[in-house]
């Protein structure tokens, strides 16, 4: 049981930004990987969850079991990834309340009906763990939210989805701390033997509330050290620069490349 | 004579994807034959033993609809598709409309039963008009309102027992040659609604007609008048569907409202029409001192439909509104819109028209708006927005605002949008798969005005959407 990616390879259009990246979560493991902007951080995570943009050229990726690369995006989350986006859609109209009904709903067999008791009973006694006020979960998703706000909704969402893999990317940027330490709550109250975490991010604030069992530092699409917490808080006193004079070529790096992704 | 043609009736899954799409074979006692002439008119005056007034109004209206030119100069070319010789204009099998169901037709009653007509009656109406083809084939009230005075029959009906409140305003809110359809109407007119609400009588429930088209070829000419006297209050919730046939199909209705001081007047549409139909509309209010004349207007399926509900502020403080949605799929042209004439101060008026076009279909919003320079304190709110879900989806909008002076104000907003493939993705990543993403993000679209609709409506009005939204990814 685990979630395994094995060499794997993506570019988007022509340009190659994952060069073999092999890693395995396992349940009950907290992974953090950091690394400097344009490294391939967030496309790993889009890759995870089939962002019909990106290319897979070379790998495999399996969850527990069951390869994962030639399914759909919905597929892969009703088998329990979840990804926290870093930068989260705007779905107007739609109550969060409603969109995590019709989420739930997705993950019931065919024919059953959730029990709408149930599910509110849930929502509040997660909202109320998470000290969110209940009215926020009738605002229309993400819309018009501030950083922070999209950010809480993400938690709450994975809160309620218990996904069995979860990859955060870059979910503590642009928080102040409150909203720093909602998502760590979040985080910290999924975290168990049932659950693997993967957590990407550029600084190593938010570790200072989520201790990971495992740090790995990805510089131009590869993992070119992994180590436990201590690496991050090395990574945080030296800079990324050294590991990307000594890793990332000019020419492989896809900071070279204008408009890199993130 | 009741035999079954279309679908059996255990298919449920085909009768979810379009709940309209099945007809039976009925015998008409009364039919005028295709095409349209004076005979024709004859013909219909005959069988409904119309008064003489009335055989000259059709004519004369028949002679104004072979003079009007289509409207294709600003209008869809495609109604130069219609062939009125083809059509048939009137289709009955009788001219009494059963007040039981007991007493209507099997194979009628059997259509509405499965359109839930009956079941919506029990639960919720305070009275049904269902109207197959040319005439009403049930109409019934509760007995309560009945003995407060509210009348609420046929058009025929309303005409030939009722004329003193009839003629008072037949024809005077939308008159003959008010547009070629409308004279067409006129002149062929069958079915429809009379209603007339006493003073102060306010509807706890709402009334109800269900048009259902049966037969192919053919053309639905409803005449709808609502009377709301003094202080009184009504909603009308119409629906309509059609079996799917080869041919043209043609829906041309006018309705007339008339909301007297004081009065509220809530008119609530749901179309699901077939995409053989041409749905070609008028309706059009008048409200007085301080009334209040409401269409909701919900627009799906047809292959034109061309509608633009008016509301004619005539008195003080007079208020008028429209909320609609069109939703035009691959094939289909939704232009619809809405029109408020200001005649009065402080008369208000509100429109929001929501519509969604997927695949190649087009939506086109058209407004007008007036407010002439004498008045003061009047205003007006538009706000049209679209959703287009494929790249080959179409929409226009033509608002046109006439505002003289300074006494009074308008806001206009627009909006086109998208639903982006980054915002399918984030629901996708929550475990919907992508048509029931879509699905959702439609309904969020129209969210706001679907909570206008009656509860029962709105769960309708919701499966609608996810059906027609089926099919349209990949």
């Amino acid at each position: 049981m685990s979630l395994q990616i094995s060499d794997l390879h993506a570019r988007i259009v022509e340009r190659t930004i994952l060069r073999g990246i092999s890693l395995e979560i396992r349940p009950g493991e907290t992974h953090a990987i950091m690394g400097p902007n344009g490294s391939g951080k967030s496309t790993l995570s889009k890759v995870l969850a089939g962002h019909p943009d990106y290319e897979i050229t070379q790998g495999s990726v399996v969850l527990d079991g069951v390869s994962l690369l030639e399914r759909e995006p919905d597929e892969r989350a009703r088998m329990g990834l979840f990804l926290a986006f870093q930068y989260p859609c705007e779905i107007p109209g739609v109550s969060i309340a409603n969109f995590l009904r019709a989420a739930t709903q997705a993950r019931l067999p065919e024919g059953e009906s959730l029990s709408v008791t149930d599910f509110y009973q849930k929502l509040y006694h997660e909202m109320d763990a998470l000290g969110m006020q209940r009215t926020f979960s009738s605002r229309p998703l993400n819309s018009g939210f501030s950083g922070g706000e999209k950010k809480r909704a993400e938690i709450l969402q994975m809160a309620m989805l218990q996904p069995r893999y979860a990859v955060l990317d870059e979910t503590d940027s642009g928080l102040d701390i409150d909203a720093l330490k909602v998502v760590a709550g979040g985080v910290n109250r999924l975290r168990g033997p049932e659950a693997g975490l993967l957590i990407i991010t550029h600084y190593q604030r938010l570790l200072d509330y989520i201790s990971p069992d495992f740090v790995h530092v990805m510089v131009a699409g590869r993992i070119v050290q992994s180590g436990g917490p201590e690496l991050a808080l090395e990574l945080e006193k030296r800079g990324y620069g050294f590991l990307e004079v000594q890793y990332g070529s000019s020419e492989l790096s896809p900071l070279a490349g204008a408009g890199a992704p993130g | 004579m009741t035999e079954q043609q279309a679908i059996a009736e255990t298919d449920l899954l085909q009768l979810d994807r379009s709940v309209g799409d099945f007809h039976y074979e009925v015998k008409y006692a009364y039919d005028a034959g295709a095409g349209l002439s004076e005979q024709t008119i004859d013909y219909i005056c005959e069988a409904k033993n119309d008064p003489d007034w009335l055989r000259d109004f059709r004519k004369r209206a028949l002679a104004t609809f072979l003079r009007e030119p289509l409207p294709t100069h600003w209008a869809s070319k495609q109604l130069a598709e219609l062939d009125f010789s083809q059509i048939r204009y009137y289709l009955a099998h009788g001219q009494k409309a059963g007040r039981r169901w007991e007493d209507v037709p099997d194979e009628m009653k059997r259509t509405f039963e499965r359109l839930g007509v009956p079941e919506q009656e029990r639960k919720f109406l305070a009275g049904v008009e269902a109207q197959f083809d040319s005439e009403a084939a049930y109409s019934n009230m509760k007995e309560a309102l009945r003995d407060q005075g509210v009348l609420f029959v046929g058009s025929t009906e309303g005409l030939h027992k009722h004329p003193e409140i009839f003629r008072k305003w037949f024809g005077k809110v939308i008159p003959t040659g008010d547009n070629k359809f409308a004279a067409l109407n006129s002149a062929v007119f069958s079915g429809g609604s009379f209603i007339y609400v006493p003073p102060g009588v306010k509807l706890s429930h709402p009334l109800q007609a269900y048009l259902r088209i049966n037969a192919e070829s053919f053309g639905q000419f409803e005449r709808t008048l609502i009377i709301a006297d003094e202080g009184s209050e009504v909603t009308y919730m119409e629906g309509c569907t059609a079996p799917r046939f080869d041919t043209a199909t043609l829906h041309s209705a006018v309705v007339e409202l008339v909301a007297l001081p004081g009065a509220k007047i809530q008119y609530i549409t749901v179309q699901n029409w077939s995409p053989n139909v041409f749905n070609l509309v008028t309706k059009r209010g008048m409200a007085m001192e301080n009334a209040e004349i409401r269409w909701i207007d919900c627009n799906i399926g047809s292959r034109l439909t061309m509608k633009y509900p008016a509301v004619i502020l005539r008195g003080r403080k007079a208020r008028g509104e429209v909320l609609s949605i069109a939703l035009a799929n691959s094939g289909q042209h939704q232009d619809t819109g809405a029109k408020m004439i200001h005649l009065a101060d402080e008369t208000t008026s509100n429109i929001i028209a929501k519509s969604i076009s997927i695949g190649e279909g087009r939506s086109s919003y058209r407004g007008m708006v007036k407010i002439p320079n004498h008045l003061k304190g009047c205003k007006n709110n538009t706000e049209c927005d679209a959703l287009l879900i494929n790249t080959s989806s179409r929409t226009d909008t033509y608002p046109a605002i006439t505002l003289r002076g300074n006494r009074s104000s308008v806001q206009h907003e627009a909006s086109v949008s998208k639903i982006s493939a980054e915002q399918i993705f984030y629901m996708q990543q929550r475990g919907l798969p992508e048509a029931e993403a879509m699905s959702l993000s439609v309904n969020g679209f129209v969210n706001d005005l679907v909570r206008e609709f009656p509860m029962e409506y709105s769960v309708e009005l919701k499966r609608l959407i996810d059906l027609e939204m089926e099919g349209s990814v990949g």
